[in-house]
């Protein structure tokens, strides 16, 4: 054994003295080096550290300088349920293949599993959190990717779980093709600067798949939100990409696809909204254009506060929706126009593909409910369907000008 | 006993079938759903749009069916009576004869699009939803049609006239009364009568079934306590699927006391 | 042997059957007469399980009805008006009857040959003449052989060849020691076959006796003349007593004189 260690400490030896910069350091349960946290010690900037299968009991470890560590098989690192396990505070660190469990708990203090702390260009890939309290923390820091970890914890009260990838006050980050769940938000990002997000799958949380705050500029794509506790939050940002996305079963009074507050100049497009309870809910944003997302089988398509304004709905597909929009005014700020909308029951006669009445999105049944809520029960009846006809011929009680006047008669592929 | 029920129920199938308007019948919604999915779009789409003429025409076929076969086979179900045989095994025979067969027409007429566009696999709980509450919707109506059948025997006008009012009214008069209430009532705390009352009529339960499938994400919108705990667990599903049955088992039932004890 | 004691049935507020009492031996042949509405139908419905009485109780052969089915097997009835489902074929009639009855056939070669069925069993019910039809009945009701045949207005339909057959054929059954029933405004026809009357008048029976007593008892020659004489002598009496059903008698009395 002491033969074996000396023959890999000349080997590191070798390594440094050839001049390549990198000292690489074994970490095993069996020795000599047993601890993380001490092989980051020993080891010089820029160095590798492996480290072998096992369980590490350790927390708060500290990397201080340029470093990757590189788990084989991936070794338990076990906090102890113990503050922070591994704080990165320097730049071009790499921590790959860890499973990392039991976090310190606090409501003062945000643990997490792997806390990024005023560093840039770091690299944190293919570890599995589990249990933590926080998952990957990224403070004030630039660059740096966080990709194809998963993170999974068991509380399901909202004000005592963490964020699965908390971003604060950071600058481009991304954040690829990770799985979140059980968390409080699955991605949480505030004064995050052209984050890139995307591939991700952040379902199960107790609050929001993704949550966007006085965040700028970035672009979150391809990513999967599913049952989520309220969705997906994007709030008091502008600039923001959202695309091609799936927002999938998000149930609950207020549950929401995509949640939007204070959004401006942003853009929705190809994104798939299906079976949610609202899928797009929208308060004063503006300058938002939404187009040519699949929107199907949610309870409300559209959730639109008079308080927003210059929107534009253009060439969406409004599927079986049970609702397709509401409204709190009677006066409308938004555009509507070239939708497909199915409970569109008009015609083309100069079949140009665009139906020759309009369409009127908001419901009679809908104002109903909102005036009486037990009327719901009624849904699809006949009888409600011949008062909603009525209603399209003779509108009464519907918003006047908040009108598809260009509906398309077929699915927008 | 069994085999004798069995033996005029496969002789109804033999002759309804060669009479071709049970074919018919298929045929009209295997064009329905086919064209429903080829021109309509998702499966979703056409599902709803299946279930909306389900829901409004099935009540009125079967009924009309139920009552309509009573009245021509008059006499031979008279005759049919004076052979050695049980009213109660002759009921079932010729309930379940004419019953199903339009049951099955139904059932595989909608199906076969259905499968040919891939939408058993795609949507499967749904296409079972509501190709099984078509269904069930047949049995209930056709055996309201024979009860109002043997109830009018001699009075056919007044057999078909009930017929029609009845549809009209479940259909889609009870709806507007329900809803009438709702806004009568609506500052007291309603939705437990709600509930209730459209449990009353099978048409509702089975639209509130569809609306289980199909709306879900709406219906979990809603605030109200009582509503989110009905339609959220399986509590709305196992209640609405109970009284359906208890709505089947209730004509049929009817339609045989009358059967037993009718003077011919 | 039918056994009826007491037999009351109300159609609503109207009586139709007001306390019958009757025993029709075995071997029997008796035809039933009496006015439209009398309670002739009434009472044969009963007896085949159709009309359930409100009172008074029913024998056949020694079996008590009440509700039960399997005395139905010794009986064969055959309807005034058959009308059988449309696109049944002659031959899946009798199968499906043979099925129900769960009996096998006795006669049914022979009957069908009697009344020459041969050319008819392959088509649709709905094809056959009026007169076909009926011998179908007729056919259904004897195929079985069973020791009591009801036949309610059996030739109305027929032809004169096909009514000679059937009465050659009731004869026959007779000859065999069949309890044989008939009703008929045919009075002529149950001169030929039968050898005893029960005259109904309103519910109650108002004569049951052989026909030859009858026509004594009436010096008149014939069948037809001595009931036309007893609804004579009964309508007056009856219009005091009851208001209603006189319109019933003076209609059908007429009614019966010139079939």
């Amino acid at each position: 054994m002491k033969f074996t260690i000396s023959i890999s400490g000349i080997i590191g030896f070798l390594l440094i003295s050839f001049g390549t910069a990198h000292g690489q350091i074994t970490v095993s349960p069996n020795g000599p080096v047993t601890s993380i946290q001490q092989a980051i010690e020993m080891s010089e900037p820029g160095g590798n550290i492996e480290v072998k299968p096992g369980t590490y009991f350790e927390n708060n470890i500290e990397i201080t300088k340029p470093l990757t560590i590189t788990g084989e098989n991936f070794p338990v690192i076990d906090g102890e349920h113990e503050g922070t396990v591994l704080v990165i505070r320097a730049d071009s660190v790499t921590v790959k293949g860890f499973e990392i469990k039991n976090t310190g708990r606090s409501y003062i203090r945000d643990y997490a599993a792997i806390l990024i702390d005023q560093a840039k260009d770091f690299l944190v890939e293919n570890n599995r959190l589990d249990n933590v309290f926080f998952g990957i923390y990224l403070a004030e820091t630039e660059r740096g990717t966080v990709k194809n970890n998963t993170i999974e914890s068991y509380d399901r009260r909202e004000a005592s779980s963490g964020n699965g990838i908390h971003l604060w006050n950071v600058k481009n980050p991304e954040i690829i093709g990770n799985t979140v769940q059980g968390m409080r938000d699955g991605i949480y990002l505030e004064f995050a600067e052209d984050a890139r997000i995307h591939g991700n799958f952040s379902h199960k949380n107790n609050r929001y798949g993704l949550h966007y705050m006085f965040s700028n500029g970035g672009t979150y794509y391809d990513n999967v939100f599913r049952d989520n506790g309220a969705g997906v939050a994007v709030m008091y940002s502008e600039n923001v990409d959202m695309k091609n996305n799936l927002f999938e079963h998000n149930w609950g009074s207020s549950s929401y696809g995509l949640l939007l507050k204070d959004m401006r100049h942003s853009t929705i497009e190809g994104n798939r909204f299906y079976r949610n309870t609202v899928a797009i809910y929208s308060e004063s944003s503006s300058n938002l254009k939404i187009h040519r997302n699949d929107i199907e089988l949610n309870g409300w398509a559209v959730n639109i506060k008079s308080s927003s304004a210059r929107n534009y709905f253009t060439e969406n597909n409004f599927i079986e929706n049970s609702f397709d929009v509401r409204t709190d005014s009677p006066r409308n700020n938004n555009v509507f126009e070239g939708n497909y909308w199915s409970n569109y029951e008009g015609y083309d006669l100069d079949r140009d593909g665009i139906g020759d009445v309009p369409y009127r999105p908001v419901s009679h049944f809908s104002i109903i409910i909102d005036r009486q809520p037990e009327s719901l029960i009624l849904m699809r009846s006949m009888f409600i369907r011949l008062l909603d006809m009525a209603e399209r011929i003779m509108p009464v009680l519907t918003p006047q000008t908040l009108i598809d006047e260009q509906p398309k008669m077929q699915r927008i592929q | 006993m069994k085999s004798q029920t069995l033996h005029i129920l496969s002789n109804e199938w033999k002759t309804l079938l060669r009479g071709k308007w049970v074919i018919g019948y298929g045929l009209i919604f295997l064009m329905l759903t086919d064209s429903l999915l080829r021109f309509g779009g998702g499966g979703a789409e056409a599902l709803l749009s299946l279930s909306n003429v389900m829901l409004l025409f099935i009540p009125l076929v079967g009924m009309i069916y139920g009552i309509l076969y009573i009245y021509q086979s008059r006499e031979f179900v008279e005759l049919l009576l004076t052979q050695p045989i049980d009213r109660k095994v002759l009921y079932w025979g010729l309930f379940l004869g004419i019953s199903t067969p339009l049951m099955a027409a139904f059932i595989i007429g909608s199906m076969l699009p259905l499968g040919w566009h891939g939408i058993l696999i795609l949507d499967g709980s749904a296409s079972a939803m509501v190709l099984g509450l078509g269904g069930i919707l047949t049995l209930i109506f056709v055996s309201l049609g024979f009860v109002l059948g043997l109830k009018f025997y001699d009075d056919r006008i007044k057999g078909f006239g009930f017929t029609i009012v009845i549809w009209l009214f479940m259909a889609i008069l009870y709806d507007g009364l329900v809803l009438m209430l709702v806004f009568t009532f609506g500052h007291y705390p309603l939705e437990r009568f709600v509930i209730a009352v459209s449990m009353l009529n099978p048409i509702d339960l089975a639209r509130i079934m569809v609306m289980l499938e199909f709306d879900i994400s709406a219906l979990m919108g809603y605030t109200g306590a009582v509503f989110s705990r009905f339609f959220g667990s399986n509590l709305g599903i196992f209640t609405a699927g109970g009284m359906l049955a208890i709505w089947l088992a209730v004509p049929t039932w009817l339609g045989l006391r009358v059967f037993k004890q009718k003077d011919f | 042997m039918i056994e009826i004691k007491e037999l009351k049935k109300s159609f609503g507020d109207l009586p139709v059957l007001k306390g019958m009492n009757l025993t029709i031996p075995s071997g029997q042949a008796t035809g039933i007469v009496g006015p439209n509405g009398a309670g002739k139908t009434t009472l044969i419905k009963t007896i085949l399980g159709l009309v359930k009485p409100d009172s008074g109780s029913i024998r056949v052969n020694e079996t008590l009805l009440n509700g039960n089915w399997n005395y139905r097997k010794d009986i064969g009835y055959m309807p005034q008006v058959a009308r059988y489902p449309e696109n049944m074929r002659v031959h899946e009639l009798f199968s499906f009857i043979k099925g129900l009855r769960n009996q096998e056939p006795v006669f049914e070669k022979e009957l069908i040959e009697q009344f020459a069925l041969e050319s008819e069993l392959n088509k649709p019910l709905r094809t056959l003449s009026g007169g076909n039809r009926q011998k179908v009945g007729a056919t259904l009701s004897m195929m079985f052989n069973p020791d009591i045949l009801f036949f309610d207005e059996p030739t109305a339909g027929l032809d004169p060849r096909s009514s000679h057959k059937f009465k050659e054929r009731v004869k026959e059954e007779k000859a065999n020691g069949k309890t044989v029933i008939i009703t008929s405004h045919i009075m002529s026809e149950l001169e030929q076959l039968v050898d005893h009357v029960i005259f109904i008048l309103d519910g109650n029976i108002r004569y049951y006796g052989t026909m030859k007593a009858l026509l004594e008892e009436s010096r008149e020659d014939r069948l037809e003349a001595a009931i036309a004489r007893m609804m004579g002598d009964d309508s007056p009496a009856e219009s005091a007593a009851a208001e209603k059903p006189v319109q019933n008698y003076s209609n059908t009395a007429t009614e019966i004189l010139t079939f």
